[in-house]
């Protein structure tokens, strides 16, 4: 049996639903100018999948409305005639976020790519949810602003995706996550209503919706709208590469950088087999024989730059780094990211297929982690490349296999199970920046108990009392947990605490 | 300890839904003055206290949410940390579970982030008396809806909060403070400019002619930052002074009977054309206003500008009773009270504190 939950399983949580096809495209464009429906099946087909490629379906239509409007008609006609409804940015999110329903249709906000207004002295700008990411800070720099939150994935994906996932980037450590940036969305909820949700002045008042609806993975509305907080940009940014031969050394280097009182602008770490396939792609030079490069970024001002890489090089030659270089110039900083920007691109070169976990486990644990996975990729007998958010805790290790091989498959997703439940036992969590989806649904019910389970429920029933919104995804079943006879582990008390874990 | 005092919770709660009666959670009270209506029988939560958790290299802390607020601050000042939203006290008792519930900020909220940035993890207990876990430890952590920072600023209206984990930072390595002699709306327009720069403004505040600025972090970037803010600078102790005197509202712009209001507003809006004497914080986006002027009024010119308003401490009865926090729209307040339902069906906790209807 397959370890991944397949994409018909999401329909279990509606089981009743049956559409009439015809008759919901026939709605449909009565509300959607021919051109913003998507009926025909060849087309459908760019819509089965969204980054989670292990699984796909085939929804009824796809709506591609041009305004908020159109929205709200969609989303209107969907909720009268009970309709599932699965939101979809730029279709990167790497947990089946936007797989589609089989009885229901695909909202993408493709065409919802405008950028309303960039205002320097607000520092803020305000977007529609179809526009890019880079897009955004493209739009500020010539202010001098950018948008912080930065995923590698920022030349394709959409700010209602990065909103809906709560992304990160390898600069949130010292700027923050989506939820740190984002300052207010309008949004629509699945019965047609129009909300607005924060605001550009501080903290709105009553709940605070837009904390909920920040990762909410689509479960709750469309987001039509987004005003994000812009920032200045660094005067200067400079970055440090260190190399360690042991990769619990260079997992306490970063503690002792940041119990020295230093949140860099960026902390992230590689392992020997990353740093080997990305030197084949990329050539920037890196030691080849270290177990793990720490690549550590200060940015400020010039005076403030030099102070902090002074106070960093001095903690990482303490921690044991084998060699320290400093880049000299922006190009240089540019080639020493330009590796860790590239381990995916590397890892589909040395392999035909790669699968991105997103485990965070507190940073003390890093090490055990590492050997726990070494342990095993043997048991599976599967190559893995670790990158690592390392200032925050959040591993991507990318386990490589073959999609044509059903064994390697298999083994693939049972490796990817394995590191997931031991985040959890390690006091961290199944994911850290690109959500639950379909992926890691059944993972849910190791990391929580029937309690808080039914609570997401209920949270999710106070914007969607229908249920129609992206049905199926992110919180499972209380039936489901118990089919699977999965155990939620409190306290770190562990089911069988005999047995060995790894 | 916990399951003890979980019990002994859980019976209140049980026994209060079961017999339709309500409970108010409070920790020192520190906070009461901030009400819409205040009601139900007091419950003490500062049965358990004290930290649980406190990994300065991870930079968290969990502690039990009767924790005095001082003595979290204490610790991690021991260890050259702080809570970077700088939360008002408001009483020499105000505890963690308090800041939390009230989800109040301070001055250097304006470069740090609010206090529901901060939060990673929360322990509540319901109106169905179960204990729930939200969050954790870790700073990434997205698996099921944010519900700890839903918790963030609900008054004790969503449950019985019981332990809070909070992110930590670093102390900024140096402090300055430049005092400049502006009018308003030199003093925002001033603001807004350096905003837009990489510089590290830490706080600000303007009142009676006079524009405080605070930079926090490396020497050479204060440096740099004072050849460009000018001004004159604090003597440290006098600093230290003023920026507690805002936080804790014991600035005597806050003292007397006058009505206060705190006035919310988005970046650009200009000086506010009401009657009233205000101070001004947060790059202008947080007014403080001493002021007579009719409720409605006030929130008219308040929406207008795309900002809100609350009636912080006191006011005429008649106002307060239109609302003290910023009224919602219909399809909002229909979220808030599924939400109010979800959490505590049989409302139990806090009813009226923030609005009538939750
Ligand atoms: C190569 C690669 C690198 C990546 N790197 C990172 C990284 O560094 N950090 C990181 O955090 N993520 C990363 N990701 C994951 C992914 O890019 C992010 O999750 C991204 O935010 C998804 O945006 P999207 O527009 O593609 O959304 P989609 O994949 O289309 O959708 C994602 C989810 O958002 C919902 N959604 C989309 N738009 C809306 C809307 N307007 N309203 C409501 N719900 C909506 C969908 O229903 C779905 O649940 C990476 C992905 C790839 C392929």
């Amino acid at each position: 049996m397959s370890a991944l939950p397949q994409a018909h399983e999401a329909a279990s949580s509606t089981p009743d639903i049956r559409i009439d096809r015809a008759a919901l495209i026939a709605e449909l464009s009565r509300v959607l100018p021919e051109d913003c429906l998507i009926a025909d099946p060849g087309r459908l087909r760019a819509y089965e999948c969204d980054g989670l490629m292990l699984v796909r379906e085939m929804p009824l239509a796809v709506a591609l409305p041009t305004t908020e409007a159109q929205v709200v008609a969609v989303l209107r006609t969907c909720h009268r005639l009970g309709v599932p409804v699965v939101p979809r940015g730029a279709g990167t999110g790497l947990s089946g976020g936007a797989t589609p329903h089989k009885q229901g249709i695909v909202l993408s906000t493709a065409r919802l790519n405008r950028i309303v207004s960039v205002d320097r002295l607000a520092q803020q700008a305000v977007v529609q949810p179809g526009v890019r990411n880079l897009a955004v800070s493209e739009a500020a720099a010539p202010y001098g602003l950018y948008y912080a939150p930065d995923p590698s994935s920022q030349i394709a994906c959409s700010i209602g995706g990065n909103v809906a996932e709560n992304s990160g980037g390898v600069h949130c450590l010292k700027y923050g996550l989506t939820v740190h940036n984002v300052l207010r969305v309008r949004m629509v909820n699945m019965a047609g209503e129009v909300m607005e949700i924060g605001s550009a002045a501080p903290d709105s008042a009553g709940y605070d919706l837009l904390a909920v609806t920040i990762g909410s993975e689509g479960l709750l509305g469309v987001v039509t709208e987004v005003t994000v907080k812009l920032v200045p940009k660094p005067r200067v940014a400079r970055c440090v590469l260190a190399a360690f031969a042991d990769i619990r050394k260079a997992g306490q280097a970063v503690a002792d950088v940041i119990a020295a009182g230093i949140i860099p602008a960026g902390l992230e770490m590689m392992d020997q087999a990353t740093t080997a396939a990305v030197e084949q792609f990329v050539h920037a030079g890196y030691p080849l024989d270290a177990a793990a490069i720490l690549l550590c970024e200060s940015d400020g001002t010039e005076e403030e730059v030099q102070d902090e890489i002074a106070r960093v090089r001095v903690l990482l030659e303490a921690a044991g780094a084998t060699e320290i270089r400093i880049s000299s110039d922006e190009a240089e900083r540019l080639r020493f990211w330009a590796g860790r920007k590239a381990a995916f691109p590397a890892a589909g070169r040395i392999a035909p297929d790669y699968y991105c976990m997103d485990g965070t486990i507190p940073r003390q644990r890093l090490a055990d982690m590492l050997e726990a996975m070494e342990t095993m990729a043997k048991k599976y007998d599967l190559g893995l490349l670790n990158v690592f958010h390392a200032g925050d805790g959040n591993l991507h290790p990318l386990i490589l296999f073959d999609s044509n091989d059903p064994d390697s498959v298999r083994r693939a997703e049972a490796f990817g199970v394995d590191i997931l439940e031991l985040s959890v036992e390690l006091g961290g969590t199944i994911t850290g920046e690109h959500g639950v989806g379909l992926e890691k649904i059944n993972q849910m019910c190791s990391q929580f108990g029937a309690d808080e389970l039914d609570m997401f429920h209920r949270v999710k029933a106070a914007f969607d009392p229908a249920g129609l919104m992206n049905p199926g995804k992110a919180v499972p079943t209380l039936h489901r947990c118990a089919e699977m006879g999965r155990m939620h582990v409190h306290h770190g008390e562990l089911p069988h605490p005999d047995l060995p874990r790894f | 300890m916990s399951s003890h005092l979980h019990s002994v919770l859980r019976e209140q709660v049980l026994e209060a839904a079961a017999h339709g009666r309500t409970l108010r959670p409070h920790g020192s009270g520190s906070k009461d003055f901030l009400a819409q209506t205040l009601s139900g029988t007091p419950l003490d939560m500062r049965g358990a206290q004290g930290v649980i958790a406190y990994e300065p290299s991870e930079l968290f802390i969990t502690a039990h949410a009767g924790t005095r607020l001082a003595e979290v601050e204490a610790l991690l000042a021991a260890h050259n940390q702080m809570l970077a939203f700088e939360p008002p006290h408001f009483g020499p008792h105000a505890t963690l579970g308090g800041a939390l519930a009230a989800g109040l900020s301070g001055p250097r909220r304006i470069s740090a982030g609010s206090l529901r940035d901060f939060v990673l993890g929360v322990t509540l207990m319901d109106g169905q008396g179960r204990v729930l876990r939200f969050g954790g430890q870790v700073m990434k952590n997205v698996a099921g809806f944010d519900v700890s920072r839903l918790i963030a600023g609900s008054f004790g209206t969503l449950g019985l909060i019981l332990e809070v984990t909070l992110k930590v930072l670093p102390r900024p390595p140096a402090e300055q403070t430049r005092v400049l002699a502006l009018d308003e709306a030199h003093a925002l327009s001033a603001l807004r400019e350096w905003g837009a720069q990489p510089l590290p403004l830490s706080a600000t505040l303007w009142h009676d002619g006079r524009l405080a600025v605070r930079l926090s972090g490396a020497e050479p970037a204060l440096a740099a930052a004072v050849r460009i803010v000018g001004g004159e600078p604090l003597a440290a102790d006098e600093a230290a002074a003023l920026w507690q005197s805002v936080r804790e509202q014991r600035h005597p712009f806050f003292s007397g009977d006058a009505p206060l209001w705190r006035v919310a507003l988005p970046p650009m809006a200009p000086a506010l054309a009401l009657e009233g004497r205000p101070l001004v914080e947060w790059n202008g986006m947080q007014r403080w206003l001493r002021s007579d002027i009719d409720a409605d009024a006030l929130r008219h010119a308040v929406r207008a500008l795309g900002g809100h308003a609350t009636l912080f401490r006191g006011g005429r009865a008649v106002d307060r009773a239109l609302g003290v926090f910023e009224p919602l729209a219909p399809e909002v307040m229909a979220v808030h009270r599924r939400l109010k339902q979800a959490f505590d069906p049989s409302g139990v906790f806090s009813p009226g504190r923030l609005y009538a209807e939750l």
